[in-house]
């Protein structure tokens, strides 16, 4: 095999990957699902339905006229109980639908295209109308990114499949037991794009994951596509830095990937992308891992609105006394307080006990240097947090705080325990504000 | 479920903790230290004691006065041992004491403490020690000989007599100096444990010593005697690697490292003194925010290749 592709700077935490040979397993049909009409970047949707409806799995329920905006569609079969103010596990506050399970799980599907003989203009309004957002986490509307602006030429699609976050494996078992499904999606999005080449990321610590996807590439005989093995390294697979690594291109401050010719897709992305093509099936159900302090943790394909808490039960409930239940991994992960639905972008549940909850105790900078060390982009993060504590914003800017992608390196390394990452957050979100 | 904790990511965080960097360099300084007292004798050990407690002390009092809670993090430790080591082996211990307290309030506490001093503590203690009683300061004594025999440093013999002192005799140390400086080899053992931890950057120690090397044997003069002699080799190591009064960025380092290298062959070959290297250090200290202001790694995504850049540019 050929030796893996990597970049400067980054961590190595601990993987802590314990579910990366524990296969996909169907999640029981939850007794009621919670449909954020908000689950993406972009306009909210609009209900379609009202209290009483009788709705069946795949039906849309919610939709926006705004070009940057995804619809959302029922995830089981059922009576619509209300539609009310839901917490979202990213923390906003958005309308949800309230479906009761009649226990019979009743599908409608759309048409099945045929990507072959379908014009792009066709298979874009059907990702959008399957409801397909970035699956790795940004959510981002699936249909906008495969429509780049008139004049922007893609010639390399990247699908990431580096999941270099610590504790999820959903992208992993994705690709060992679909990687066909996900190739297909990707030769969707190059034909969409007409894009003539295109790589498929993946960090040397699933090997069964490139051989699986090596495997289907060369069953399909596609030249275009190559598999890349990346060396195990955080932030691998943030979107930035996994093009420089595998085309060493930089996508300059403040512009987008397709201004450099690269689109990058999430795995499951491209498996969604699959599904409602080639299969009619709209976006409404997704692999999410439940890992850490579980009694059993497993890789869930999961209806999109379960609870969190049902999902947790359904691992055999946490062990001990949870401390912080996470939306996503533990470098990025968001920390909840209560009870959320699976939301699009929620690829893992990660329940810690309290003994690791505990936060460290904030030190002085000793000026060690680590955070400027291990910064993916080339940041000084201590100056950047000292900055923004001290309400120096203006001077932020000049220590280019707007291009930190939040990766949170300096955090976890810094042996004074200062939370740069948040500091500098508050600094980005300060500047906004007073940018209006 | 119970109150769950609500925190910002990351929600992992290394093992590395301050204590755990400083007792590493502690370490990284027994071979050294060791070496001090092989060739000096036991008393040394009572300077090396008398200098830690001193420290201690001093940190003690200091964070008290300003009303902070005194934390054993091992960073006083570091200078009462560094000051040591850069002592005569024959220095009375009042005075290495005094200079181990002097270094503690003068160079670490008044700035505000762990992380804010602009000098390097121990250097500040032994150029303190130097001007105030300049004949202790320079009063060196043969290896394995424990009664006083005054003897002059193979840098004050290259100096004053132009005797160069072989090779093999400065890499393992049994030659005149200070107590810990002399042993290049037992030193390097130290350094490299520490890179190889990743807790110090090789270039701060690579850029200083190459230089003074280059520009030694650019100018007619031998460099490995240059490199080896001397505290060329604990200051690059051990003092110019020191975070707190140092550049924070690799190109900062390497910046630092040729600054201090060239004002040590200045020092010694233009210079009064026979010996630079604790001045070259806290000359660049000085320089070290001017340094910081301006050399920035390149951002992700952003042209510009300069490496200087100056907010009066925009």
């Amino acid at each position: 095999m050929l030796k893996s592709r990597s970049f400067r700077a980054g961590i190595h935490p601990p993987g802590s990957k314990i579910t990366a040979g524990r296969p996909i397993e169907r999640a029981k049909i939850p007794p009621f699902v919670t449909i954020l009409l908000h689950q993406h970047v972009g306009a909210p949707c609009k209900p379609l339905v009202k209290e009483g409806d009788e709705v069946k799995a795949g039906q849309k329920i919610g939709d926006s006229d705004s070009f940057v905006s995804a619809p959302v569609h029922a995830s089981i079969s059922g009576v619509v109980k209300e539609i009310s103010t839901q917490l979202s596990p990213i923390g906003r506050e958005v309308q949800g639908i309230l479906i009761e399970s009649d226990g019979r799980d009743e599908w409608v599907r759309m048409e099945e295209i045929n990507p072959g003989n379908a014009s792009k203009r066709e298979i874009i309004a059907r990702i959008r109308e399957a409801g397909i957002v970035g699956l790795g986490g940004a959510a981002f509307p699936t249909s906008v990114k495969l429509s780049p602006p008139e004049g922007k030429e893609i010639d390399t699609v990247i699908l990431n499949g580096a999941e270099c976050e610590p504790g999820i494996t959903a992208d992993h078992r994705l690709m060992v037991e679909q990687s066909d499904k996900i190739l297909k999606g990707m030769e969707i999005i190059m034909k969409v794009v007409e894009a003539d080449r295109g790589f498929i990321g993946i960090e040397d610590n699933k090997r069964d994951a490139i051989k699986r996807m090596s495997e289907a590439v060369e069953k399909e005989a596609d030249k275009r596509i190559k598999v890349i093995a990346l060396k195990t390294k955080y932030p691998q697979g943030e979107a930035g830095i996994l093009i420089k690594t595998i085309v060493n291109r930089e996508t300059p401050a403040g512009s987008h990937s397709y201004d450099i010719g690269v689109i990058v897709h999430n795995v499951g992305t491209a498996k969604a992308i699959h599904d409602a093509v080639y299969e009619g099936i709209p976006l409404i159900e997704r692999v999410v891992t439940v890992t850490g302090d579980v009694r059993e943790p497993k890789n869930l394909l999961t209806r999109i609105g379960t609870s969190f808490y049902k999902l947790i039960e359904e691992c055999g409930g946490v062990k001990g006394d949870a401390g912080k239940i996470l939306s996503g991994g533990l470098m990025q992960g968001i920390a909840g307080y209560r009870d959320v639905p699976i939301i699009k972008s929620t690829g893992c549940i990660i329940v810690l006990s309290r003994e690791k909850s505990k936060l460290p105790e904030e030190r002085a900078c000793i000026r060690c240097g680590t955070c400027v060390e291990v910064c993916p982009i080339g940041l000084i993060p201590t100056i950047l947090g000292k900055l923004a504590a001290e309400g120096r914003f203006e001077e932020c800017m000049e220590y280019h705080i707007q291009d930190c992608m939040g990766c949170g390196s300096c955090t976890y390394v810094c042996p004074s325990k200062i939370p740069l990452t948040q500091l500098i957050d508050y600094g980005k979100a300060e500047l906004k504000k007073r940018a209006g | 479920m119970p109150e769950l904790i609500v925190s910002p990511s990351p929600h992992i965080r290394s093992d590395v903790s301050i204590e755990k960097i400083m007792y590493s360099v502690i370490i990284a300084l027994i071979p050294a230290t060791a070496c001090g007292v092989y060739f000096f004798g036991a008393h040394v050990i009572n300077i090396i004691i008398a200098c830690i407690l001193s420290a201690l002390f001093a940190e003690y009092v200091a964070l008290r006065l300003m009303g902070r809670r005194f934390v054993m993090d091992g960073s006083a430790i570091i200078t009462g041992l560094l000051l040591a080591l850069c002592l005569p082996p024959r220095i009375p211990l009042w005075m290495a004491a005094l200079g181990a307290a002097f270094a503690i309030a003068f160079a670490k506490a008044v700035f505000g403490g762990l992380g804010h001093n602009i000098f390097n503590p121990a250097l500040v203690g032994r150029i303190f020690l130097l001007a105030s009683w300049p004949v202790a300061m320079t009063t060196w004594i043969m290896p394995f000989t424990y009664d006083a025999v005054t003897t002059a440093t193979p840098l004050d013999l290259w100096k004053m007599q132009q005797i160069a002192t072989p090779h093999i005799n400065l890499a393992l140390g049994n030659v005149s100096g200070c107590i810990g400086e002399t042993s290049a080899i037992a030193i390097l053992i130290g350094g490299v444990f520490l890179i190889a931890k990743r807790y110090i950057d090789w270039r701060t120690p690579l850029s200083y010593i190459a230089t003074v090397g280059i520009l030694m044997l650019i100018l007619g003069q031998d460099p490995i005697f240059h490199i080896l002699a001397g505290g060329l080799f604990l200051g690059a190591f051990f003092m110019a690697t020191d975070y707190v009064t140092t550049p924070i960025t690799r190109e900062g380092r390497i910046i630092f490292g040729i600054g201090a290298g060239v004002i040590v062959v200045v020092i010694r070959l233009i210079g009064g003194y026979p010996e630079g290297v604790a001045f070259s250090i806290l000359l660049m200290n000085a320089f070290t925010p001017l340094i910081d202001r301006h050399v920035k790694p390149r951002v992700y995504g952003v042209k510009r290749k300069k490496i200087f850049t100056s907010p009066v540019d925009k």
